[in-house]
């Protein structure tokens, strides 16, 4: 309950000190504008030239764009901002700070940082899937928008182990830019299912960058390929990567000498 | 001109020995790079064995050959950001080049240039690799790698001169990010960096024959992975002349009355 309230407060503040610079929005919209229709047309490229890819019809991909484009919102607004502030402690000994307070710090490098004009990202992702949901032929039951629900928070949080794990590196090779520039090119494969890629590469965007479960599973929610198993595969596998997270954590604290090294 | 050889010259070397210290960040970020075309070349290998094999006429092992030179070209093609032109104009580090009697042209020219070398040793295992993984058919003779070897630096000549005249830009107005997105969207779509140029609608096709991106991409791709005809080859290799020319041409004027409006920030 704590923690809550903790992360109420934080995300208030954060979201005070962006309505200052409010005509970033602008921008932001613009931007988010140009790769929605870069993405609009690859799109439209590709299935000038076929009309199903890996068993999956346009309108079907839609959806998948659609939640990467909304993972994308998320990841830029909050996750991305405090990985990079949290690279920055590290790197200057300020982390001090955060570990001198009272509450739990892996919760509270997680939280400090938002940038708000990013998540216009989010709003636009739901919007394709909404405007591609409306076009498919059988829509979703309430069962499978629970499903996507699911799976979506699921998604969220995977995204974020996932980050905070890497950016953990920081603790014993300080500068962790050039590896979270790889995975950024790497999540660019989301913006198609996972499933169309081959064997060896289909794994590695499961488990090694996971693109699936952020992105590709909660697509197939809403698409009528999610089975229950499948969902408490994404839970499972969740659970365990944030049980990992929290362990490289605690080793990594030890392996932080502060502000005065 | 031995003067400005041996700027060339010195810059470069000190290029090859900065980014030989930096070869763990330089190769993630090449490992990073490489997803792209592996996700193209993934889509429409999937979109040629839907249609049975081939689209117009470009099979699967074509798409690996096109991409996997991809790889090479895209690296050649790296030069000075034009996101590098707000920390040169915001925060004053173009006065230092301006004092040096050399053009910063040079500067960039080179330094690029010499890195490319470090570059290109480390791409070579990634193109094993993926030589290995993706099965290219390649159909290459002595003379188109020829061409190739001239193509890819006219490819960077060019791409360094677009881009600088873009980041000149911020000598107007440091708001340029949605205006740099709009032009690397043009990029992507229209120079076969996305896709090979005839898979365009014949309209698109039209607009690319008409702008240089496609002399930066799909051009020096086509020379070794396509099947180019001796007129085709040649012919590219005079357009990129020709775009070079107009390249430094733009560069001359908009540095011109660009630099009139530079006020030394900070220190």
């Amino acid at each position: 309950m704590e923690s809550l309230r903790l992360v109420g407060t934080f995300l208030r503040i954060g979201v005070q000190t962006e309505l200052q610079y409010r005509s970033n929005v602008v921008f932001s919209v613009l931007q988010s504008l140009v790769a929605v229709g870069t993405s609009l047309a690859v799109l439209a490229l590709v299935f000038s030239h076929t009309d199903s890819l890996g068993g999956w019809s346009g309108d079907e991909l839609l959806v998948v764009m659609g939640v990467y484009v909304l993972m994308g919102g998320v990841l830029r607004s909050v996750v991305q901002p405090a990985m990079n502030q949290l690279m920055d402690d590290v790197q200057h000994g300020t982390l001090d700070f955060v570990l001198t307070k009272p509450a739990d710090s892996m919760l509270l490098v997680s939280i400090r940082r938002i940038e708000l004009w990013q998540s216009v990202d989010v709003l636009v992702g739901a919007g394709i899937v909404g405007f591609a949901l409306s076009r498919l032929d059988t829509r979703p039951g309430l069962l499978a928008v629970l499903g996507f629900v699911v799976a979506l928070a699921l998604g969220v949080v995977v995204l974020w182990a996932f980050w905070l794990l890497l950016t953990t590196a920081a603790f014993w090779v300080v500068r962790t830019d050039s590896l979270v520039e790889l995975l950024s090119g790497m999540y660019q494969a989301g913006r198609w299912p996972v499933t169309i890629y081959p064997g060896w590469l289909r794994i590695g965007f499961t488990f090694l960058v996971p693109l699936a479960f952020a992105i590709t599973v909660p697509a197939q929610a809403l698409t009528g390929r999610l089975s229950v198993w499948l969902l408490l595969g994404a839970a499972a596998f969740t659970v365990g990567l944030v049980a990992l997270t929290r362990w490289v954590w605690s080793v990594g604290l030890r392996a932080y000498s502060g502000a005065s090294a | 001109m031995s003067g400005l050889a041996s700027v060339y010259r010195v810059v470069a070397g000190t290029a090859v020995q900065t980014q030989l210290q930096y070869r763990t960040t330089n190769y993630l970020f090449m490992l990073g790079m490489i997803a792209e075309p592996v996700v193209y070349l993934v889509v429409w290998q999937t979109v040629a064995d839907a249609q049975g094999g081939s689209v117009q006429g470009i099979t699967a092992g074509d798409f690996a050959a096109y991409y996997i030179v991809w790889t090479l070209v895209r690296n050649m093609n790296i030069v000075f950001t034009p996101y590098g032109w707000e920390g040169r104009i915001r925060q004053g580090e173009l006065s230092g080049m301006l004092v040096r009697p050399v053009h910063p042209l040079h500067h960039d020219l080179a330094y690029f240039a010499g890195w490319k070398v470090v570059v290109v040793l480390l791409w070579l295992p990634i193109a094993a690799v993926l030589t290995l993984v993706f099965r290219p058919t390649f159909d290459v003779s002595p003379v188109e790698v020829l061409v190739f070897l001239v193509a890819i630096w006219g490819a960077y000549l060019i791409r360094s001169m677009l881009l600088w005249v873009l980041g000149m830009v911020t000598f107007w107005t440091t708001r340029v990010s949605a205006l740099y997105e709009l032009y690397f969207t043009a990029e992507l779509l229209l120079s076969g960096r996305l896709l090979p140029l005839v898979l365009l609608p014949a309209w698109a096709a039209t607009a690319a024959d008409w702008l240089p991106f496609r002399y930066t991409f799909g051009y020096p791709i086509e020379v070794l992975a396509g099947d180019l005809t001796t007129a085709e080859l040649w012919g590219g290799l005079a357009a990129q002349g020709a775009w070079v020319l107009a390249g430094t041409a733009m560069v001359a004027v908009v540095w011109r009355f660009g630099v009139r409006r530079y006020s030394a920030v900070g220190n």
